[in-house]
């Protein structure tokens, strides 16, 4: 197996809609030891001028990796997941993602590689909200190893 | 007190930090990011498939490192952009006698620096340096950062 080049360029359906929580946003951030209150209080969120409580930096993964996992789990990927290593990732954030965004996520793959019997792929992931605003764009670069 | 251009230079550092992550941070990330990858917490399972043991998640490292840029701006939603590449895995350690709850844990050390300032755009970009030990696990690790004109 190796990775399918064919599929670069390829936009899977959308995840059905991911529901932001307030209670997600707090596990979250403890989970990531982010402690500024406007992903905890919501009263120092809305006093901030936000919604709701705000998702950290890094939230849009949860999002973005259930939307990659279309592509990722699509036997015609030619991606076998358990050689697979996270080589980089990036967010762009259009704006910041409050607990009770309606969150539609749809993949594309932006490139496709093969090398021997592994390869590279960058998923390039576009986080709407339910007005169809653009809310993340999410870059997502995997090493898929070869076998010896 | 709001950041403003006149504070910053290119190459300035500024703030730098100590995160430590041991097994019980894993596992609630696990649990929080849905990532239960065994090689994130279970070292059969990760000696088996040539890992020196259980290695934190990439984007543990990269969620928390991002905390220090905000607490340095103070708000995390000035943070537009924000990137790194994975150049090392964290080994996070299991001491014998210890209680993995509250045990130290892989200790990594990061750095805040300014890497480029565009006042036309009114944004800094500050770079991360992470390092565990002498060897950097992020690399490119970049926060564009909205900062309030002079």
């Amino acid at each position: 197996m190796s990775v399918n080049a064919a599929l670069q360029g390829t936009s899977y359906p959308p995840a059905p809609a991911y529901a932001v929580g307030r209670e997600k946003i707090r596990e979250f951030a403890l989970a990531v030891k982010a402690t500024h209150p406007v992903h905890l209080d919501v009263e120092v969120a809305r006093a901030a001028g936000h919604a709701d409580l705000v998702a950290p930096p890094t939230f849009a993964v949860l999002i973005a990796q259930k939307a990659e996992a279309a592509y990722i789990q699509d036997p015609a990927s030619g991606i076998d997941f358990s050689r697979v290593v996270h080589a980089d990732e990036r967010f762009t954030h259009h704006r910041p993602i409050v607990a009770g965004d309606e969150i539609t996520a749809t993949v594309t793959v932006d490139r496709a590689r093969a090398a021997g019997t592994g390869g590279m792929v960058t998923t390039r992931t576009e986080l709407v909200d339910a007005a169809g605003a653009p809310v993340t764009t999410v870059l997502s670069t995997l090493l898929v190893r070869g076998e010896e | 007190m709001a950041v403003t251009f006149t504070d910053l230079a290119v190459g300035q550092e500024l703030a730098s930090t100590t995160l430590r992550l041991n097994r019980a941070d894993l596992v609630r990330y696990a649990g929080a990011s849905g990532d239960l990858n065994p090689i994130h917490w279970n070292d059969r399972f990760a000696t088996e498939v040539g890992l020196p043991g259980v290695i934190a998640h990439g984007m543990l490292t990269m969620g928390a490192a991002v905390q220090l840029v905000t607490e340095w701006i103070g708000d995390p939603t000035a943070i537009l952009d924000y990137q790194t590449r994975f150049a090392a895995m964290v080994p996070v350690p299991d001491p014998a006698g210890s209680n993995p709850a509250d045990a130290e844990g892989a200790e990594l050390n990061i750095l805040a620096t300014v890497g480029k300032l565009d006042e036309a755009a009114s944004t800094a970009r500050v770079d991360l340096t992470v390092t565990l030990g002498e060897e950097k696990v992020l690399t490119k690790a970049q926060a564009l950062v909205r900062v309030a004109a002079a």
